[in-house]
């Protein structure tokens, strides 16, 4: 086996949490599925600094953690103030911005 | 053309002569009703002023070399290569004419002070016609085409206002309109002219363009020469573009007089003979204006004929001695002279003719009809007596005016030799000898047989501003024809202007073409009374009456095919306009707008507010892109 | 796992790193388990199973981190990813309630064949030009710049903190500026805005429950009734429940029916009262009584 077997599941990851992001209605959900996409990412530049033999890629993927932390933290207070206001955490019901 | 001696003295205010009638205009017109008391004397004192004046000017120009004296006032228009320096041109032609229009023009300001001194709009009446005096003098004085053009246009300004002057008479404002629109056309054609000479040469004052008409291509002169054609036809009431004239004669009778008979109507005639060496370079247009000439000429005389409006009658009269002028003026330089005799002498009797008729309106209660009038010979006997000699001048009674300056016509015409020759001097013979029938019909009718007026009417004589006028117009008919033919010949005078008249040799001797002329005359004014001052004349006109009536009575359709050619097809036009308009621009435009909204609204429809919809566009994309990718590096 | 990890190092120590059986194995072992957690994830209708199941793929990945010779980041996987933000997603599932689960119907047409459609065009896609690009990849090997752990040269977590403290200090930087701003933000969000000074006093409050129709407490559920659970309603005297002492969000349930001493089927609705004890059994039940009032 070789580290394409890692970047291909990365890649298969990736795109189940996409397809999650397309199906689900539920926020919470959802987002769930943008973790996965993540965390598939965070598995091809860890491969990758394996790859390369450099350190880069896994102080990214660090750097990707955070910043996905931070998004969680932002992304479920919205998703509760819109629960506050609406009694749903559907995507679906947050629909008003359109034609 | 113009001299080069210093202008000085009188000469050097000729520009006064314009500006006193304007000033009367814009001070009666702005000053309001507080103008009221004294306007119409003013507006008369400017324009004796104007008269005297000009006479003076007149005067001072017979001891100059050439004769002529062009004065520049002020740069009119200073664009590019169009330089038109506002400037006057007092040469002999235009001397004759502005002595003409101050003297006439005063006289008949003097008659309009009794014609309309209780109408309420006198104070306008006087500002109308005083403008009107600026503007034809303007046009006369003007030493290019573009002022020429200005007092063109003002002139027909004056027209339509003085037409319209009753303008809550829907006859008059629709005869003003008419006027107003059948002049348009003409002006059209003027102005186009006035282009083509600019095109061509880069200059529009006289003395540039008569100086290098050499240099024009044949057909560019005959095509200005046309379109000069035009629009002196326009303005001057000539066949195609008569049937305005007889219209507007729905305006006050003084201003019949001054501008639809002696002076504005004549406007054609001065452009065609101030334009010589235009049309002495194109044969081709000299002989249209012939033929317009001859043809208006008959129709004129014809259409006078059958008419029982005595102004309609008179107005014909005018479009068929204006025909005469044109006549002469296609002639050639033989022509010139005769033709501008004629038009003074025209003047002076078609104007008396008016005022006589105004004068007779004024005694009958505005009645127009003839067939009411009748007798009246004792009741108005200044009135006859002027307005009689007015006649005997016009169908050309031995030694008044018009029997001078029509045979005069008349010779020039025979002179030209040939089948044409004969053919133009039958129709003017023709032409006097109708002339002669209808203007007998009219006195016969008018003066003569048993009153035939209606219940109430007290024919009474005008008062003396009003008879003045006409005792001094009557003596200016008798004379002026034997004064300027004979004592003081205006070809002579008219020399710097057309040149040494030729003295041709007469094919037919005058003294035969006199008493030919007379003998038509006195046929023609015998025919009349056998129609008309033998037998009672119905109060009524006679319904069936022979096609040839008929269509005299209509102005032999003039008007019939103006509607048929012009208007019917202009208002198909139009109406097809409109659709196309409405339906094809709008239409398309219309039809773009509902497409783009219509279609912007479906597209809207793609944003639904909901998240996954756009989630699965970019995934769409991403997928294009990964296979974009894929297939470049593969 | 670490042992793992240095198994694979090692065998690939001289010719740059030659995969190894040992991580061989546990990819096998471990990619479907990832695969079935994020299948898991998005199948589970219940939102709570899904997160459990994208724990499950989270740890699976760490442990791939781990053999990866990322230790720091695998430890650093599962403590912030299945430890702390897969509890802050399960603490708002529970604030949002159980009514947030999907419904199985798909309300957009066409959207979930088109995703999958999408989905499966994609993956092929990418895998494939992945797996074109690196398959004749060599894998260099972290060996050179963090060593072996234990070994001379510095290990793991000092050769991410060089190159973090080094070239990315100043995203490192903006990085904790953003978190702060996201904490902020949270809070922002996430606070009932109240006016200060709108509170109520006791007094106040007090003078407001004894201005409306009923100033005295609600009665508690179970009172008159013979359970205590928070369901079953309060009884008037005559027995019937009383709706003034059902709980919001609970269906009220008749305790009566369940099978008691004595009293078997003897209380129901219209039937006469069998006996005055539960009514004597308390008119208050001290301690159960609840908030009542516009408060």
């Amino acid at each position: 086996m070789t580290i394409t077997n890692y970047l291909v599941l990365a890649a298969i990851l990736f795109t189940i949490g996409a397809v999650g992001v397309l199906v689900r209605r539920n926020a919470i959900v959802v987002f769930m599925c943008i973790e996965l996409m993540l965390n598939s990412v965070n598995l091809t530049l860890i491969t990758f600094a394996r790859s390369t033999g450099t350190v880069e890629g896994q102080v990214i993927a660090l750097f990707v953690m955070v910043v996905a932390a931070a998004e969680v933290v932002v992304g479920l207070a919205i998703i509760m103030s819109i629960y506050r206001t609406r009694r749903s955490a559907s995507v679906d019901d947050v629909n008003l911005l359109k034609y | 053309m113009p001299a080069s001696v210093p202008v000085d003295g009188l000469l050097s205010v000729t520009w006064l002569v314009i500006v006193l009638p304007l000033a009367g205009a814009a001070l009666l017109l702005l000053g309001g009703r507080r103008t009221d008391r004294w306007g119409h004397l003013l507006a008369t004192g400017t324009v004796v002023a104007a008269f005297a004046l000009a006479v003076g000017c007149t005067l001072a120009l017979t001891g100059r070399a050439g004769r002529a004296v062009s004065l520049d006032l002020f740069t009119f228009i200073d664009t590019g290569s169009l330089d038109v320096t506002a400037g006057l041109l007092l040469d002999p032609l235009s001397a004759v004419f502005v002595l003409l229009i101050t003297g006439v023009g005063a006289l008949i300001h003097v008659y309009s002070i009794g014609y309309m001194a209780h109408d309420p709009g006198r104070r306008r009446f006087f500002a109308y016609l005083n403008l009107f005096v600026a503007a034809m003098l303007l046009l006369v004085l003007g030493n290019s085409f573009v002022a020429l053009y200005v007092g063109w246009e003002g002139v027909g300004l004056a027209s339509y206002l003085l037409i319209a002057f009753w303008h809550t008479r829907p006859a008059a404002a629709t005869a003003a309109k008419k006027a107003f629109l059948m002049n348009r056309v003409g002006d059209v054609g003027l102005a186009l002219a006035i282009f083509l000479m600019f095109a061509q040469l880069g200059t529009t004052s006289y003395a540039g363009v008569f100086g290098s008409v050499g240099l024009l291509a044949g057909g560019t002169v005959t095509a200005i020469g046309l379109l000069l054609l035009l629009g002196a036809c326009g303005k001057s009431g000539q066949f195609p573009l008569q049937a305005w004239l007889p219209d507007a004669m729905e305006g006050p009778t003084p201003v019949s007089a001054l501008i639809h008979a002696a002076t504005m109507v004549t406007a054609g005639v001065y452009l065609i003979a101030r334009s010589a060496p235009l049309y002495d370079a194109t044969p081709t247009a000299r002989t249209v204006v012939l033929a317009v000439g001859a043809v208006t000429l008959l129709i004129g005389a014809i259409a006078g004929c059958a008419h029982d409006d005595i102004k309609k009658v008179l107005a014909y009269s005018t479009v068929s001695q204006i025909g005469y002028m044109f006549l002469a003026v296609g002639l050639g330089p033989v022509g010139y002279a005769a033709a501008i005799a004629h038009l003074l002498a025209h003047g002076f009797f078609k104007a008396g003719l008016f005022l006589g008729a105004g004068s007779v309106m004024h005694a009958m209660d505005d009645t127009v009809d003839m067939r009411r009038f009748g007798g009246l010979a004792r009741r108005l006997p200044i009135t006859f007596v002027t307005f009689g000699l007015g006649y005997l001048a016009l169908i050309g009674f031995p030694f008044l005016s018009g029997w001078w300056t029509k045979d005069a016509i008349i010779e020039v015409a025979l002179d030209r030799g040939g089948w044409s020759g004969w053919l133009l001097g039958g129709v003017a013979v023709l032409g006097a000898g109708l002339t002669a029938f209808y203007m007998t019909r009219l006195m016969l009718m008018t003066f003569f047989g048993q009153p035939r007026w209606e219940d109430g009417v007290h024919p009474h004589e005008a008062p003396p501003s009003m008879t003045a006028p006409m005792v001094l117009l009557a003596v200016g008919s008798v004379a002026a024809g034997f004064l300027l033919v004979a004592v003081f010949p205006l070809s002579g005078w008219l020399e710097p202007v057309f040149g040494e008249p030729e003295e041709a040799a007469h094919l037919v001797s005058p003294l035969v073409v006199s008493i030919v002329v007379t003998v038509v005359v006195a046929l023609g004014a015998l025919t009349a009374w056998l129609y008309v001052g033998r037998r009672e004349v119905p109060t009524t006109a006679p319904a069936r009456v022979s096609p040839v009536v008929t269509a005299a009575r209509r102005g032999l359709y003039a008007d019939t095919v103006n509607e048929s050619l012009v208007m019917r097809p202009g208002v198909w036009l139009t109406r097809a306009l409109v659709w196309l308009d409405a339906r094809g621009v709008d239409g398309a435009v219309n039809g773009a707008a509902a497409a783009l909204g219509g279609g912007s609204a479906r597209l809207g429809r793609v944003q639904t507010g909901f998240v996954r919809s756009y989630a699965l566009g970019i995934l769409g994309g991403a997928v294009l892109v990964a296979g974009a990718l894929l297939a470049v590096t593969a | 796992m670490s042992v793992l990890a240095m198994g694979v190092v090692a065998a690939a120590a001289d010719t740059g790193v030659v995969i190894g059986t040992g991580e061989t194995i546990v990819f096998w072992v471990l990619a479907p388990v990832a695969l079935a957690g994020a299948l898991g994830m998005v199948l589970s209708k219940n939102a709570v199973h899904s997160a459990l199941w994208l724990v499950l793929t989270m740890l699976s990945l760490g442990v791939f981190y781990v053999v990866q010779e990322a230790p720091f980041l695998g430890a650093a996987q599962i403590i912030v990813y299945t430890g702390a933000i897969m509890i802050l997603f399960l603490f708002v599932l529970m604030l949002v309630g159980r009514e947030s689960s999907d419904s199985v119907v798909e309300t957009l047409r066409g959207q979930r064949v088109a995703a999958i459609v999408l989905g499966i065009g994609f993956a092929g896609l990418v895998g494939a030009g992945i797996a074109r690009a690196t398959e004749e990849l060599p894998v260099v090997g972290l060996t050179a710049v963090q060593g072996t752990v234990g070994g001379p040269a510095a290990g793991n977590v000092e050769a991410i903190a060089a190159v973090l403290y080094g070239r990315f200090v100043l995203a490192f930087e903006v990085t904790g500026a953003l978190l702060i701003v996201a904490a902020v933000g949270a809070l922002l969000l996430t606070h009932a805005e109240r006016e200060p000074g709108t509170q109520r006093s006791q007094k106040e409050r007090s003078r407001a429950r004894f201005l409306t129709d009923r100033p005295q407490t609600l009665p508690g559920p179970g009172v008159y009734a013979r359970a205590n659970s928070i369901a079953a309603p309060g009884r008037l005297p005559d027995g019937s429940p009383a709706p003034s002492s059902f709980a919001t969000g609970v269906e009220p349930v008749r305790v009566d029916e369940l099978p008691r001493t004595g009293s078997v089927g003897a209380e129901r609705e219209g039937l006469p009262h069998a006996g005055g004890t539960d009514a004597a059994l308390g008119t208050t039940t001290p301690g159960t009584t609840r908030e009542g009032g516009p408060a």
